[in-house]
């Protein structure tokens, strides 16, 4: 039965936290980040199964874009060759603006879809990219609410 | 309620329940009013690198030859720009001291970013994610259990370590003792650095740095343009000399008749870029033929890909194309850095870092530090927040032993092979690169004794019981990282 919260803020006055569930990466095709999308067994009471996975494929989708490896990023690659690399001290890479868009996604994520099922996801980046962090909350008395959105956009201030 | 009287002390700090006791906590505040400031999280960085420039600056604990590789550089680049230009700007053409000029630039900038780059460490598994992995291993090895009772033959896969499928190649997966997780493909840990590198190329005395995934570019750039740099400067000094000797009676007359000091100078730089021109150039030839089948010094010297054990191996990351690899080692996109050097622990985590570094821990406090960050309010904070969250309480925890250093290097899945590869490692860089086995063996050896001192336990090495080698030896590195962090700053 999935317990019910209206915001983050109510979850994070009212839940205490049950446990919490570890995506792992899956290296089947080389060491690019990507994650396993096999639903876990913890969540199954939860969330439905095809939420989770677009959640995680869509992740995998943002990474494989900022891993790409193209024209685009070969000319980068020359130029910031050619400039003895200084221009990374200036300007920001691709791979961070994508990842200021994967924690935007995250956040909208947990507002619309996890808080209200009294889950929370952490996004990959704050545990060195090697899982994605679930974190399940049982409601502690009345119905409460998610929050979460706090922390993680504290999550995103780097 | 002693979240209560936290904030009435400090009204600055987040709505989450810290519960130190008053007197402790007052004993704190006193020492922590005058540095109210928030730390950032390179202070309590648990591995043995050093940080300047408030964390935006990295460099190995040891700095290694670094300065004397700096002094080679200046130094013979200065002679020449002192000693050769003028003569060759008259003689031959002024574009030397500005194709000098650019490529001495260009190898100071790379060094300079090769050493203080973070070179793609991992950080460590957090407490939630190491007691997750325990119960996948224990979980996994009793299913093992399972098949031999039953008298069937069946492959046990010895124990800490994770088979994955890469590319159609079965690669395996080491689990890090220090770092209490299942190592990415390509990740090392670095015995030096004590933190696990991805794609760990080698630890680089010269440059003083791990050589990872984020900055193999920088030093691939480094030794391309230190070659050409020297081999330029040995070129221009041979025509200087070439050019006095001519207009003279010869090469002694040569080095003579310039004012005294001009001989032993041209006599240094010529010596100097002789011997470096051959080791650089015999380095960048062979990272050229790594970057080009995709390939870490590592694994090279290991032999992964190489097919020794006999079975049909291929390197698994390698796109089959000389083009392909070198763009994607070279230009793929620049990584992040995953430790989040900058980035500020929240105001009740640093207040309690900075008690367990200032005094000896009061454990009674740290264990409801523990709790209290497991409980209610404080718990969304640090879940999303701060993985050092966890990490750093238990650092601070038992802090009586500030053991040897040597002990958290024991604590590798597998230490003769981490040290051997670190000597090994070691030693190609420190020996200009140079491949040849006589000096590679006599070297290593030297290195790997030293190395193997540090080891005080080789029991280690044994395959090992999930509870002893994690509870004791956590300690103690807990306690050498939290002891090692505060002479920092």
């Amino acid at each position: 039965m999935a317990t019910e919260f209206h915001n983050l803020q109510e979850l994070r006055h009212s839940a205490s936290l049950a446990n919490k569930v570890f995506i792992q990466r899956d290296y089947s095709e080389g060491t690019t980040c990507k994650f396993q999308t096999k639903f876990p067994s913890e969540l199954e009471s939860r969330i439905e199964r095809t939420l989770f996975e677009d959640t995680v494929k869509t992740l995998n989708n943002y990474y494989a874009e900022a891993e790409k490896i193209g024209g685009q990023s070969y000319l980068e690659g020359c130029l910031a060759c050619a400039t003895a690399y200084l221009i990374f001290l200036c300007m920001e890479t691709r791979y961070e603006k994508v990842l200021k868009k994967i924690a935007k996604y995250i956040q909208e994520q947990n507002e619309k879809i996890y808080a209200p099922r009294g889950l929370l996801i952490t996004d990959p980046i704050e545990r060195g990219m090697r899982v994605i962090e679930i974190s399940i909350y049982e409601d502690r008395g009345s119905s409460g609410s998610s929050s979460g959105s706090s922390s993680v956009s504290g999550s995103t201030a780097r | 309620m002693k979240n209560c009287e936290y904030q009435q002390i400090d009204p600055q700090a987040l709505p989450t329940p810290t519960p130190t006791p008053p007197p402790h906590h007052g004993k704190d505040t006193e020492k922590k009013k005058e540095p109210r400031r928030p730390r950032r999280k390179w202070e309590v960085f648990p591995g043995k690198n050093r940080f300047y420039c408030d964390g935006r600056i990295i460099v190995a604990r040891q700095s290694g030859v670094l300065p004397l590789t700096l002094g080679l550089i200046l130094v013979t680049s200065g002679l020449f720009f002192i000693f050769d230009c003028p003569f060759l700007v008259k003689h031959l053409t002024s574009c030397i001291p500005v194709i000098g000029g650019v490529l001495f630039v260009f190898v100071l900038i790379t060094l300079l970013q090769t050493s203080f780059t973070d070179p793609g460490i991992l950080p460590r598994a957090t407490p939630d994610e190491a007691a997750d992995i325990e119960k996948q291993i224990a979980r996994l090895r009793s299913l093992c259990f399972g098949f031999d009772n039953t008298g069937n033959t069946s492959y046990r896969p010895p124990p800490r370590t994770k088979e994955v499928l890469i590319n159609q190649q079965v690669v395996k997966l080491k689990y890090c003792f220090t770092c209490k997780m299942f190592r990415p493909p390509r990740t090392s840990h670095c015995s030096l650095c004590d933190n696990c590198v991805e794609r760990f190329d080698h630890h680089c005395p010269w440059v003083g740095n791990c050589v990872g995934k984020r900055n193999y570019r920088f030093f691939y750039t480094f030794i391309v343009s230190l070659s050409f740099l020297t081999a330029f400067i040995f070129g221009c000094v041979t025509t200087h000399l070439a050019l006095r000797a001519q207009g003279g009676k010869g090469l002694v007359f040569a080095l003579q008749e310039s004012p005294g000091r001009y001989p032993s100078f041209t006599a240094v730089e010529l010596v100097i870029c002789f011997f470096s021109v051959w080791s650089i150039l015999g380095l960048s030839g062979f990272h050229t033929y790594l970057v080009a089948s995709n390939l870490t010094t590592n694994e090279d010297i290991k032999g992964s890909w190489s097919g020794k054990s006999g079975e049909d191996v291929t390197n698994p990351y390698s796109q089959k194309n000389i083009f392909i690899n070198c763009c994607s080692v070279l230009c793929a996109p620049m990584p992040p850095s995953l430790i989040d050097r900058r980035g500020f622990l929240p105001t009740d985590e640093s207040a309690q870092t900075g008690s367990a570094d200032i005094e000896l821990p009061n454990l009674a406090a740290k264990s409801e530090i523990n709790v209290c960050t497991q409980g209610t309010k404080g718990l969304l904070e640090s879940a999303a927040l701060s993985p050092l969250l966890s990490t750093s309480c238990p650092q601070g925890k038992p802090q009586n032993s500030h053991s040897c250093p040597e002990t958290s290097s024991a604590l590798n899945s597998d230490p003769t092979s981490e040290f051997s590869k670190g000597c090994r490692g070691n030693h190609t860089s420190s020996s200009h690169g140079d491949t040849s086995h006589p000096r590679h063996t006599k070297a290593r050896s030297k290195k790997c004794k030293r190395e193997a001192l540090h080891i005080p336990n080789p029991a280690f090495d044994v395959p090992v019981s999930p509870t002893s080698p994690d509870a004791a030896p956590d300690s103690k590195a807990g306690s050498h990282k939290g002891g090692s962090l505060t002479p920092l700053h």
